[in-house]
Formats: structure tokens, sequence, C-alpha cells
């Protein structure tokens, strides 16, 4: 059980370092102005700036609720889940924990580079607050998740960076505790980890545990939290079911009037060819863009040449976590375009996409000289999981093929 | 940050509550807190142990180099040519059991003191008693105290030097001179992560030290007058303290005990200054 009470956490602008940080300095500062350095130093200072990271913060959390924290960068996310984690105390307020805490704020913290895997999950364990004795329990789980077998008694130093993220994860998805705090730490590894990473995760959600999720991943929250909660600035701006919390911060991180930027794009024909605007199912970059796995997608654009091209491919692609999922065009293999603006639009069925969060790219190429325009990460969507129970559904990939092979059974051998 | 523990079922129970308020103010370590966490002294002084023995090729030979080497050039020094008595010992050997205590004071006090500062990966990102820290970075020298111990040993066999009944006091001297360099490690590691540049005059305070200590001289050296100064630093009355053990003088009860005393307060300032700013560790560090 978590309690957070009108919690306020203030810090002096440009961080504490404006503050004396050498010693040189202090020394300096007592023979010039005794008065002022040692007002500084009891913090009695009035003249330092200083700035609310969170400010009047109150949530609690039940037992085995899994609950998720979003917000801006500069939000307070990663503020809270500090105090709340001890590293650093509150100004103001008062936070309540019932049960055992362990908060994963980072993999690997402590790991040493000189000493073996073995050696460091026992290190990374102890720093985690895990006993020895749950270590030696779930050593080997962990080594299996890690896939690191071969290498546990190898320095880490010699691991490559995949293998020193596996492992750093693998220990901090073995802690057993009642309340875990996570920032972020679905990050790590390649898709393939990270997908099971997040299978991990939703393991340890279910298993009964509270969880505090930090994220700025929608697609994660959306998969892991029923409840979300919302900051903006240092406060609370919604506390709720999760899918309307992903809608409020879909819709305030992107830009104001949905105008796209131009140094966004890049390409030698960045000056030919100019893109305006994007809108997806009449939604613009202002809105909220989530959208249900069965929904049609439609992407629209416009924008204006300066020239006309005779053979030039209008393209959107859809990337997630950096892998092109799709590539779309509007028109036949190099149709002509006209000076002047243009509108456009391309269409995704329903049911193609997997819930998760997709990136849009936009751009155009030249039919021979391949000379290009590319603006990228544009506008970001997310399709969420609601898939329901029916399989028919659940069962797509992001490719699905039917009937190209040959299927042998034993009507077949009754037949032969 | 407070703890409040309704319950005494283990620190780590499921019952456990813990209670986050701000605080201000002076207050004592919570020992209960450091005791749950004894295992993480316990890994983090290891840690150290095996990096040290594992960077160095000279391994667990240069925890013998070291007091050796120096035990010579005094010996050369102090001994042949500066012709400073030694308490009617080989000079030698009277330098070296001076050393002893000494060098484990300081490396230390050293390694303490910038054990916050180097640790801020840590301190930034997962919570833990921060007195675990500076405790910890001395047991590398700790170990280091032992193998050099053995040297010291060796040469009262050579020298013709017998065990003594004083010999029983060397482990309560040492754990004077661990009182003193935990109370002095963890109050300088609090200042060095406040004023950065600290952790360079420390080298400097900890030589001066040395030669206000009576590691190459005797403290019979100075004037009665003005010896009780001497004995206001804990280390006179300590390495006093392990000559009288390992060379088997007489026992000065009262050095001995006010050395020991001052090493208390100062541990305990150490630490109660250590918890007045830990709190604000993560934020400046």
């Amino acid at each position: 059980m978590i309690k957070v009470e009108s919690l306020g956490k203030q810090y002096v602008v440009g961080g504490e370092a404006r503050r004396t940080t050498s010693f040189r300095e202090l020394l300096s500062g007592l023979l010039l102005s005794p008065l002022r350095r040692w007002r500084q130093l009891r913090g009695i200072d009035r003249t330092q700036e200083r700035f609310w990271a969170l400010q009047d913060v109150t949530f609690s959390v039940e037992e085995k609720e899994v609950v998720g924290i979003i917000g801006r960068n500069g939000a307070g996310k990663s503020t809270l889940l500090k105090v709340l984690s001890r590293i650093t105390s509150p100004t103001t307020g008062r936070v309540t924990l019932r049960g055992r805490v362990s908060s994963l704020l980072e993999v690997g913290t402590g790991f040493h580079p000189e000493l073996s895997g073995r050696e460091n999950i026992f290190l990374n364990g102890a720093i985690l607050g895990m006993t020895r004795n749950e270590i030696q329990g779930r050593f080997d789980e962990i080594v299996e998740f890690a896939e690191v077998e071969r290498f546990i008694d190898t320095p880490i130093k010699r691991y490559s960076s995949g293998m020193f993220v596996r492992l750093a994860f693998s220990v901090a998805a073995h802690l057993e505790t009642d309340i875990l705090l996570v920032d972020e730490v679905l990050a790590v590894g390649d898709a393939v980890f990270q997908q099971r990473c997040l299978g991990k995760m939703q393991d340890v959600a279910r298993g009964g545990r509270t969880v505090l999720y930090v994220s700025h991943n929608m697609g994660s929250v959306a998969t892991l939290c029923d409840r979300a909660i919302l900051l903006h600035a240092g406060r609370v701006t919604y506390d709720g079911v999760a899918e309307e919390a992903i809608r409020r911060y879909m819709a305030e991180s992107h830009a104001k009037n949905g105008e796209l930027k131009q140094h966004s794009f890049r390409g030698q024909l960045a000056r030919a060819i100019r893109f305006h605007n994007i809108q997806v199912n009449g939604k613009s970059l202002s809105d909220d863009l989530v959208f249900h796995p069965r929904d049609n997608i439609v992407i629209r654009f416009e924008g204006s040449a300066l020239q006309r091209f005779q053979h030039i491919n209008l393209s959107v692609a859809i990337f997630q976590s950096g892998v092109r999922i799709l590539t779309l065009q509007d028109a036949e293999e190099g149709t002509a375009l006209q000076p002047g603006s243009f509108r456009s639009e391309v269409s995704i069925p329903p049911l193609l996409l997997r819930p998760g969060v997709y990136s849009i790219w936009l751009g155009a190429h030249r039919k021979g000289d391949g000379q290009w325009v590319w603006g990228e990460d544009l506008v970001q969507f997310i399709v969420l999981e609601e898939w329901g129970d029916n399989y028919e559904e659940r069962n797509k990939g992001l490719v699905n093929i039917a009937g190209v092979g040959s299927r042998h059974g034993a009507e077949d051998d009754y037949r032969a | 940050m407070s703890n409040g523990n309704e319950n005494n079922r283990g620190y780590f129970s499921a019952d456990r509550v813990t209670v986050i308020e701000p605080t201000a103010g002076w207050r004592l370590p919570d020992v209960g807190e450091l005791w749950a966490y004894r295992e993480l002294l316990w890994v983090l002084g290891l840690r150290d142990i095996k990096i040290r023995y594992k960077q160095t090729v000279l391994g667990i030979g240069w925890a013998l180099i070291q007091p050796i080497m120096t035990m010579i050039i005094f010996s050369i020094i102090f001994g042949r040519l500066a012709q400073i008595p030694s308490e009617g010992f080989p000079y030698p050997i009277f330098v070296y059991a001076g050393l002893l205590p000494w060098m484990f004071f300081a490396n230390s006090v050293n390694a303490s003191s910038v054990s916050i500062v180097g640790s801020s990966q840590l301190v930034s990102k997962v919570y833990f008693p921060r007195l675990i820290i500076p405790m910890s970075s001395i047991g590398a020298g700790l170990v280091d105290f032992a193998v050099a111990s053995t040297v010291l040993l060796m040469m009262m066999w050579y020298y013709g030097i017998s065990w003594s009944v004083n010999l029983m006091f060397a482990p309560v001297l040492t754990l004077g001179v661990m009182f003193a360099a935990v109370g002095v490690g963890t109050w300088l590691s609090a200042v060095t992560v406040a004023y950065r540049d600290f952790r360079y005059v420390i080298p400097f305070l900890v030589q001066i030290w040395m030669f206000v200590s009576p590691v190459i001289y005797p403290p019979s050296i100075v004037s009665d007058n003005w010896r009780w100064v001497l004995f206001l630093n804990p280390l006179t009355g300590l390495i006093d303290g392990f000559r009288a053990a390992f060379l088997g003088k007489p026992i000065d009860f009262v050095s001995m005990a006010t050395a020991l005393a001052v090493s208390l307060i100062i541990f305990l300032f150490g630490l109660i200054y250590f918890g007045k700013v830990e709190r604000r560790f993560a934020d400046i560090i």
C-alpha cells in the first residue's frame, strides 16, 4: 500500500550545483562576504531561485494495484519515484509505504566491470535489497533468463553490451518485494529482449505485487497498467483509467497548432516539396491520437510543390521502436505532381497494426535520380490493446499469409 | 526521512511501514536500519577487497611492499641520519610498530573520504543507509593491515622481542583506530560531496597529521609541559599503545583510555554530521 499526502519537492534552480561547490570558492567567499556566505550555508539565502519539482501530490495505491506514472519530461515523474524510494527527501508532505519496497531506477546499479557475472549478481542483488539466501535461491533463474550461463565466471568487462543489460535486467526482474517502483527499465537491450522484459514485467504485475511504473512508452503503460497518474509541471492533472490518462498525455505532448515544422524535413528535395499538415483519422497533431485495433486508420497530409515532378512517390512510413513496419504510397509508382498545393491520403486497414506506439514518417522520392525528402518521427499514435478474447483478432501478426504451404495428415494417408 | 517500525518482525517484513517525511536538524544514525543492511556492508567491503587484489599486478604483495619500503626509508632518514630516539628499541621495529596503525588509519581515511563521491551512481539511483558506503570502504584497509601485521611479528622474532601480555590490548587499539578512521572518514566524505575540491586537500591534511602523531618519533621527544597537546590527538595514544602492545614496553593506561574515548567521540561526531547532510546527497552529487 502506498499513501502519498500533499507531497512537495523543491529544488534550487540550476540544481543544487548552483550552491558553492568548491572549497576554494567557499574560502574566498568566507573572506569576501562572510554574512552572505553564512546565510547560503545555512540555507536561508532568499536570493536563490527555487522551483517545485513536485507540488501537492496526493494519491494512494492499494495493494496489488499496478499504476503507471506518465507525463512529459520534467513533469516530476522521476522526482516522485526518487522521493518514494527515499533517494531524496521531500520538502513537504508525507508518504506511507506498507511492505518491503524496492526501486528500480536503473538496471545494473553498482555493477563492477572487474567482477564476474556471478559476483555482480550477488553485489547488485544486495544493493537492491535482496538477502544472500534470496539471491542464492533464484540464482539459476537469473542466469537462465539473462542467457549468460557460459560466461557467468567471466569479468563483465568482457561482456557485450547486450549481455550486460540482460544480466542487469534479470537480477532486477527477480526481486521479491511487495512494492516495486520502476523507472523506464524496459528501454534496454534489443527488440527481442525488450519484448521478453515486457513479458516479465507483465508476470510481475500479475504476480500480486504493488507496482508503480514510470514510462514514456505508452504502449507498455497501456499493457501493464489499469490505472495511470498523469503529472504536469509537478502536479497530478489526472488520476484514473490508464486509457484516459494516455489520451490526455498524447493531447498535451503534441504541438499546439498541428502545423508541421519545416526543420523536421531533410533531403535534397526539402525545398522543392514541403509538407504542411498531417492528420490521422481527422485528428490533427494537437489531438490525442489513440485508436482501437478495429479502427481504420487514415493518414491525410497536405503540402506544396515548387515545381512540376514527372515521376514522384509520396510515402508514409510507419515505424515502431526503430523498425520500419509499413510503407504506404498514396498513388501508383511514379505518378506526376503538379506545382502548387497538394493533398493526399493513405489508409491502414483495421486489425493490421498490433497494439503499441507507432511513429509516422512522411516523405517523397523522385524516380530516376533517387532524390528525396523525409521527415522523421513527425507524429506518434497509439493502438490500444483491446482485442478482447477474439482469437481471430489476437492471432494477427504484422504479416499474415494464408494458403502458402501444404498440409499432410491422417486423411491424406488413408487416401494414399 | 524517518522510519517507523511498527513491529519487530524484521526490517524487511511485509508488514513493515515506512514513513517518509521532510526532516531537518541533527539526528543519530538509525542503528536498526544499519543492522538490517549489514549484509550490504559485507558485500561492498568484499567488493573493494576483491577489486583491489584483482587490479594490481602485485596483489597481496602491495600490502607488504608499501609499509616495508616506508619503514626502510624512514629508518635510513630518521633513524640513521637524523638520529631520532626510539625508546631503546631498534629504529626499524620502532617505526614499523607506529607505521602499522598509522597506515591503516591514513588509508582508511583516504578511501572513505572519497567513497561517497565515488559512489555517486549508487547514491542517486538506489536507497540504503548511506553510512554503509564510507564504512565499507575501510574493509580493504583492514585486510592490508592484517597482512602488514605479519611483518611486525616476523620483525619481533628477528629482533628477539618476545610476546608480552600487553599484546591482548592490540584488538582494542585496532578498534580504536577503526573508530577514529570511520569518524574522520565519514565526516570528510560528507564534506567532499558538498565541496568537490576538498578531496585534494585531504591527502595534505593526512600528511600533516602523520607528523603531529608520534609515528617517526616517541612522544617523549616533546617537553613534559607540552606533551598533553600531543595526546589531544587520539592517534598519539593509539600509536603509543600499539608500541606498548607489540614491543612490550609499559602501557600508559591514561593516554590509551583518553585516546579510545576521543576516538569514540570523533566516531559519533562523524556519524551525526553525516546524518545531518546525507539527505541532501542525491540532490547535490
